[in-house]
């Protein structure tokens, strides 16, 4: 057990790792001069100017000491937390920035995930059963997971919030409201929370549910299944094997779209201006803000390494076969 | 009798057409009879074992009867099968190894298998648990999960589960190919062992490794490109077979009793015709040294002596 | 029976087919390969609908060759008849539908080529990981692990914030360069099992170098799997470029799919202003064809799949 446990956490490490090294050579090691880039994009300036700016920005990424010492402040100053000042924040630290923004990707992310993951096996399942129901739910579950998740969220902003008036149009809350612990503002950020939620929800709910119909079907074909058709079990005792050994692999393909979804919840966020992590991606980037864009990069990985060991423990706790392998492995 | 199956016809449904994996089969096993049924693969005899109980998605009923103790299976219908299944007739699958679901626990699987089938779990354990010692196995399987066995103790325990019900007839299908000499040897003895201690009324064990019968069967019964080609008691087919097939199949062998591993029956030249549009006659006339004129025609499958069948013009005439 | 429903004129063959056949199993008749294909309703359709794209990619730009960008005509012009306007127009003039032709085009070639990329890469690591073993294997699964987990729109958006001026090739190499990782472990854990075959061991008996044995022997043998995941890595390569384009990174002065959502929804106040066409093209047209490789990889694994089919 701890063995499994320690390998996976030294991958997720050397990951952060990897991560946190391409996060700072970026800047460094990048085709072409990105300080320049910077400061060519600032349009209109004096040449004296311009040296100026490149010499701050030189200052500002430590640009101008040995590549090892800038490697080791780098590492320094993230331990400590320390993601450096944001330009569109007037300078705020990133990382209260982040801090901000979280919460709201959470709210989106973790009940869009765990909802469209049980709805979505739940409908495949049936789908494998009946046929009407495979012919129904197999194309719209096509249709779902090959849509753009900010395609979806632009037509569903259009249809229910800027055509119908159903829902608010942007944001996290309504402009006219101050964040209070008040009914009101809970009611103004669950209203404005439903769309985005939305469309996460109905594309990971079309990927699911075709991988759990595809699973299933392979698993009634399985040697298991087969034994049990042979003693002349019911098909329902069949179908409940299936089902529980076809769930094992989605929870392995959660942890494998863990990044597609964060992803989605990105540009969903951009779609509708929720203020998120996804809406602080897109300041950043209109704002050319690279320290800010950065630190959110580190916070993704982060939390989609955490993600991933959380699902591993999930899976451990899941399926038997793992467990076994394990006690052998200590024993 | 406790098994008689008459004319039975079972097709592989391709693209190409039928395949006639099993044309007409005709005979029947006693009560307390250990029948082997050997022969190339391809020859059908995996149809036959397939088609007393469950034909599978591309298997195709085309005629016949089975009687199993005076009831008449309903061979076709899939779901009317199913109240036969596991309590009259029961198999031990090919696939042993993974026959058992990987994510349940060995016990639970069983209880919730014999719960579906309306039997009661706990007045089965007591037996369940006497057999399970009886082939060796320790009680704490049942707490364990499949890939917590060997292959040997997997093999042990499907045989365990597979015969829970005491089923008139067990079908054993390749059920020792997968394994090391002295564990197939000792598979083997468990069969004969639960004939005797009256788990199962009679056995159908079908091998294409025909060594593996002498130390088990009663009768064998060889099988040739979906025709049976002879069924005699052990003994006789050893000793005294009367079909060309069954002589070079015999003596293709180095001993009896010593396996021949894993091979070919590469003594006999030539190979099997497609069943796809098999050849009138006798089909193992192409390869058969004695074939002559009468070969064209289809050779009955006929008694030639007490328990000894076979389908051969020459056979015939020889004991007449 | 399982081997059985492979070679139908051998019931009963299967615990020994394996070891008996030295020949490889995947040689099975063309004929009925196409035969299923042609009665595959989920090939067929996703045939036709990518044949269709196709077409529009290739031809479109032709027949209505109006500059995607030059911001010149009748700004917001709803879809007409008229050549040129099929689609309408944006909010600053341009044609949607000369913008959506052109998209396509560059999701085809990202698709193709990033799609390609990572296929290439993930085959190289999948083979050489799966067959070698050993130390290899754990350290070429350990960087696999290691791009498994990193999100790679994350990665990306962090690389291309610094590029000045991004093309369609560039966003095709890096979206390829990290979308390989399942595809490599995908294919090492097929190359594993096929690894120890008979047919294997001959060619390697007969002296062929391991690079040769992988070429000529182990991927003819999967070559329908590897089609199978080519064709999920070009469908991925062009959702994960339209999310890029989205955010703000797509290629500059470009056009795409992701272009025209991003700039009808950021620049364009397509919303506000209720011009539907401009965004709804696009995302049909990267549901349609990304839908369709989908649709058509589950289609050919029926085909290919001989247990997946229901005679």
């Amino acid at each position: 057990m701890r063995r499994y446990f320690g390998r996976k956490l030294l991958t997720y490490l050397i990951t952060f790792f990897v991560a946190a090294t391409i996060d700072w050579m970026i800047p460094r090691f990048m085709p072409g001069d990105p300080i320049a880039v910077l400061v060519a994009k600032t349009n209109g300036i004096s040449s004296q100017s311009a040296q100026y700016l490149v010499d701050y920005y030189n200052n500002l990424f430590g640009l101008n000491k040995p590549l090892p010492v800038q490697f080791l402040n780098f590492w320094s100053s993230l331990l400590h937390g320390n993601l450096g000042l944001s330009i569109y924040g007037d300078g705020t630290p990133v990382t209260q920035m982040i801090m901000a923004a979280v919460p709201y990707t959470l709210a989106l992310l973790i009940p869009s995930i765990l909802l469209s993951w049980w709805a979505g096996n739940s409908f495949g399942a049936l789908a494998a059963r009946r046929r009407w129901l495979d012919n129904t739910i197999l194309p719209v579950g096509y249709v779902l997971t090959a849509t753009p998740y900010m395609w979806l969220a632009i037509v569903l902003s259009f249809v229910l919030s800027f055509s119908l008036r159903i829902f608010p149009l942007s944001g996290g809350y309504g402009f006219n409201l101050e964040p209070t612990l008040t009914w009101l503002f809970f009611t103004d950020l669950v209203a404005h929370w439903v769309l985005p939620f939305m469309s996460l929800f109905l594309v990971m709910f079309g990927g699911w549910a075709i991988g759990m119909r595809n699973m299933i079907i392979y698993e009634l074909e399985s040697d298991y299944s087969r034994y049990l058709a042979a003693l002349g079990a019911p098909q329902g005792l069949i179908r409940k094997y299936a089902f529980r050994n076809a769930m094992l692999p989605q929870i392995t393909g959660l942890a494998l779209q863990l990044g597609v979804i964060v992803a989605g919840a990105l540009v969903t966020e951009i779609v509708f201006s929720y203020p998120g992590l996804g809406h602080l991606v897109f300041q950043a980037i209109e704002n050319e803000d690279y320290f800010l864009l950065q630190g959110i990069f580190l916070f993704i990985i982060v939390g989609v390494l955490l993600a991933n060991f959380i699902v591993d423990i999930v899976y451990v706790i899941v399926d038997p076969r793992t467990r076994v392998a394990m006690r052998g492995g200590t024993a | 009798m406790s098994l008689q199956v008459s004319d039975l016809r079972v097709y592989y449904r391709t693209l190409a057409g039928d395949v006639q994996a099993l044309d007409g089969a005709t005979f029947s096993i006693a009560d307390k009879e250990i029948m082997g049924l050997a022969g190339e693969s391809g020859c059908g005899k995996s149809t036959l074992g397939n088609s007393l109980i469950r034909l599978d998605g591309r298997m195709k009923y085309v005629a016949g009867s089975v009687t199993l103790d005076g009831n008449s299976l309903p061979v076709w219908d899939n779901d009317g099968m199913n109240e036969f299944r596991f309590r009259d007739v029961s198999v031990i699958p090919q696939y042993a190894m993974s026959a058992m679901n990987p994510t349940r626990k060995i016990g639970t699987m069983i209880a919730e298998l014999l719960e579906s089938r309306g039997e009661s779990y706990k007045e089965i354990r007591p037996e369940l648990m006497r057999r399970i010692d009886l082939v060796g196995l320790q009680p704490d399987v049942l707490s364990r999960y499949p890939i917590e066995l060997s292959g040997g103790m997997k093999q042990r325990m499907v045989m365990v589960i597979s015969t829970l019900l005491d089923p008139s007839l067990l079908i054993a299908d390749e059920i020792t190919s997968a394994l090391d000499v002295s564990t197939q040897r000792a598979v083997a003895e468990t069969l004969v062992s639960f004939r005797d201690h009256g788990f199962v009324k009679s056995m159908m064990v079908i091998t294409h490794d025909v060594s593996i019968l002498y130390q088990t069967a009663d009768t064998i019964l060889i099988m040739y490109a979906g025709k049976l080609a002879e069924k005699a008691p052990t003994k006789t087919i050893i000793e005294d077979p009367r079909h060309p097939y069954t002589r070079m199949l015999i003596s293709s062998l180095p001993e009896v009793g010593v396996r021949y591993a894993n091979k070919k029956l590469s003594g006999i030249p030539g190979s099997p015709p497609a069943l796809l549009n098999p050849p009138t006659g006798c089909r193992f006339r192409a390869r058969c040294p004695l074939a002559f004129d009468k070969c064209a025609e289809e050779p009955p499958f006929i008694e030639i002596a007490g328990d000894h069948s076979v389908a051969c013009w020459k056979a015939t005439r020889a004991d007449a | 029976m399982t081997a059985a429903t492979g070679t139908p004129t051998k019931p009963g063959a299967a615990a020994d087919d394996a070891d008996k056949n030295p020949t490889p199993p995947a040689k099975r008749a063309r004929g009925e390969t196409l035969f299923f294909a042609l009665r595959s309703k989920k090939f067929l359709v996703s045939a036709t609908i990518l044949l269709v794209l196709a077409f529009i990619a290739i031809f479109g730009p032709l027949i209505d060759s109006t500059d995607p960008v030059a911001q010149g005509g009748l700004p917001m012009r709803h879809p007409t008849l008229e050549l040129g306007n099929w689609f309408g127009s944006t909010y600053f003039g341009d044609d949607v539908f000369s913008q959506f032709a052109n998209g396509l085009r560059a999701s085809f070639f990202v698709g193709f080529l990033g799609g390609g990329l990572a296929a290439v890469i993930g085959m190289g690591v999948g083979f050489v990981a799966g067959y070698r073993g050993g130390w290899l294997d754990e350290i070429l699964n350990m960087i696999t692990n290691i791009f498994l987990v990193i999100p790679t729109l994350a990665v990306l958006l962090v690389i291309t914030s610094y590029l000045a001026a991004r093309g369609v090739l560039f966003e095709a190499v890096f979206v390829g360069l990290f979308s390989w990782p399942w595809a490599a472990r995908a294919i090492r854990a097929q190359t594993f099992s096929l690894r120890s075959r008979e047919f294997i061991d001959l060619a390697k008996l007969s002296g062929r170098s391991g690079w040769k044995v992988i070429l000529f022997e182990i991927a003819p043998n999967m070559s329908s799997y590897l089609f199978l995941t080519y064709i999920l890595l070009f469908g991925g390569a062009i959702l994960l470029a339209a999310s890029l384009d989205f955010i703000g990174l797509g290629p500059t002065g470009g056009v795409s799919l992701g272009l025209m959502m991003y700039n009808s929804v950021t620049y364009g106040a397509a919303l506000q202003l209720g011009i539907w066409w401009w965004f709804i093209p696009p995302g049909i047209g990267i549901i349609a064809l990304v839908g369709a490789l989908y649709v058509m990889n589950v289609g050919l694994d029926e085909i290919f799949n001989p247990k997946l089919r229901d005679i």
